[in-house]
């Protein structure tokens, strides 16, 4: 990879999400020939939001390639709480470090942290912002299942507040896709996304619709977010919405025999729990995939060891 | 010098040595002195013409500042709320450059953020930093896109 960091999925090219994805199924096939790559070094773990799956994720990614982690713990014990800036916090842990991972509720964090420090950075979150190593497990995913070539895929849910839909619709812009995004309206992709995916160079079709009926025959994948209770002002708007973006059988019964259906999880009733064993789920599968990809991501980064070649 | 109402219309109208920008877009007159950090409490010689018909735009406002010419910088930013603007710098009543202002590519530490999520509204030690698109200003940090009412961005 060109870049020391990985901030947003926005500075991947399809060159650089094929290395890694490459990279990431060549570990896959054979962990061992990456178990003691990259023994003795620590990558520093900085989360300022609690986040128990994104974080374990790294921390078994890191210990999978030799190496070990240190956490700087709880905010409610640390130094944060005392009201210091993390662009002081992460140059303390940078001193520890072989490279950060940093979640923090805040949009553009992980772009300033990054500007502080030498080693490499990976944003696993920056408020409403990117997440792009979720991305990259999600592309891991699709290209497995139904390929990146000529690909159909459904976005559904709360495309307004999810990060993780806003860095795959990046990435995915790099390819050939036909990107179809269905939301109710109060909770349709933000304009500055939609912008953006319009200007972007790739050859990708972007549609926005109100339902599934219509797309879901056409879709290679269907990728399900969660619509979260708390975005609604009141119970009664949220209980209209939410039913009609869950998916059960008889949902399914027009989409393809290959769909292939998929969460960044956790899932509260977006999926109902029958689809879990038929050969559309492969949102499990999906969450496994966090450890390959992100032992691909953090071995590029460690291995670049910060030297800048942009 | 005489008296009078000649007089009058002369300072007005001329200025000694400093900068006229001129074909500002109407009732922008007083955030282009903001965005150049003038309110009159240094003891700067300001004259504004608000909303003076004009030819290129329907109503246009000048600025003309006595004593001061405007550093590139300056000229950038102007730029993103008259961009229409020219610049004139005047040494000795005479107009010694004329220029059009230009659109940077980015402008740094002069907007602030409207994003309250965004971590450069907190207490980091970090500069604002906008990319300059064609339609607008674009945060680098969390990428909020700002079209309208750029001015009421301006950190004071
Ligand atoms: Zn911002």
């Amino acid at each position: 990879m060109r870049h020391d960091h990985l901030i947003t999925s926005k500075q991947l090219s399809r060159e650089d999400v094929e290395l890694v994805l490459d990279r990431a199924a060549e570990i896959d096939a054979d962990p061992e020939r990456v178990a003691d790559r990259h023994a003795g070094r620590l990558l520093g773990l900085l989360f300022f939001e609690p986040s128990t799956r994104t974080k374990m994720s790294f921390e078994t990614a890191m210990k999978r390639l030799g190496g070990d982690v240190v956490d700087m713990g709880s905010i409610e014990s640390s130094s944060v709480k005392k009201g210091e800036t993390l662009a002081d916090t992460v140059r303390v842990i940078e001193g520890y470090a072989d490279a950060l991972v940093l979640r923090h509720p805040q949009q553009g964090a992980a772009k300033m942290a990054s500007e502080y420090v030498d080693v490499p950075l990976v944003n696993a979150g920056d408020g409403a912002g990117h997440h792009p190593s979720q991305t990259m497990l999600d592309l891991y995913t699709i290209r497995e299942n139904a390929g990146l070539e000529d690909l159909t895929i459904g976005i559904m849910g709360d495309l307004k507040y999810g990060r993780t839909v806003h860095s795959l619709a990046y990435a995915l812009s790099n390819f050939d896709a036909r990107q179809h995004f269905i939301s109710p309206e109060s909770l349709q992709l933000p304009r500055e996304v939609v912008y953006d995916l319009h200007q972007q160079q790739g050859g990708t079709q972007i549609r926005e619709h109100d339902s599934i009926e219509e797309v879901l025959p056409s879709l290679d994948v269907l990728y399900v977010t969660r619509i979260q209770r708390e975005r609604f002002p009141d119970e009664n708007e949220y209980q209209q919405v939410a039913g009609e973006y869950q998916i059960d059988a008889k949902t399914l019964e027009d989409a393809s025999d290959d769909l292939t259906v998929m969460h960044p999880l956790p899932r509260v009733d977006e999926i109902a729990p029958e689809i879990d064993d038929t050969d559309y789920a492969a949102y499990f599968e999906q969450a496994h995939n966090g450890v390959p990809v992100r032992m691909a991501l953090l071995d590029m980064l460690l291995e670049s060891g910060g030297e800048n070649d942009e | 010098m005489s008296n009078g109402a000649d007089d009058h219309k002369l300072r007005v109208s001329k200025i000694h040595n400093g900068t006229v920008i001129d074909h500002v877009h109407g009732g922008q007159a007083l955030n282009v002195l903001a965005i150049l950090g003038i309110d009159g409490s240094e003891g700067e010689e300001v004259s504004v013409g608000m909303n003076v018909p004009s030819d290129r735009l329907a109503r246009k406002d000048i600025v003309k500042v006595e004593g001061r010419e405007l550093s590139q910088d300056e000229v950038d930013v102007l730029s993103l709320i008259a961009p229409d603007a020219t610049i004139n710098i005047v040494r000795e009543y005479e107009v010694v450059e004329k220029s059009r202002v230009d659109r940077p590519d980015v402008v740094e530490g002069v907007l602030s953020c409207p994003n309250p999520g965004c971590i450069t509204t907190g207490d980091e030690p970090v500069d604002s930093r906008f990319e300059v698109l064609s339609d607008g200003v674009r945060c680098s940090y969390c990428g909020t896109i700002v079209r309208e009412e750029i001015a009421s961005l301006i950190e004071t």
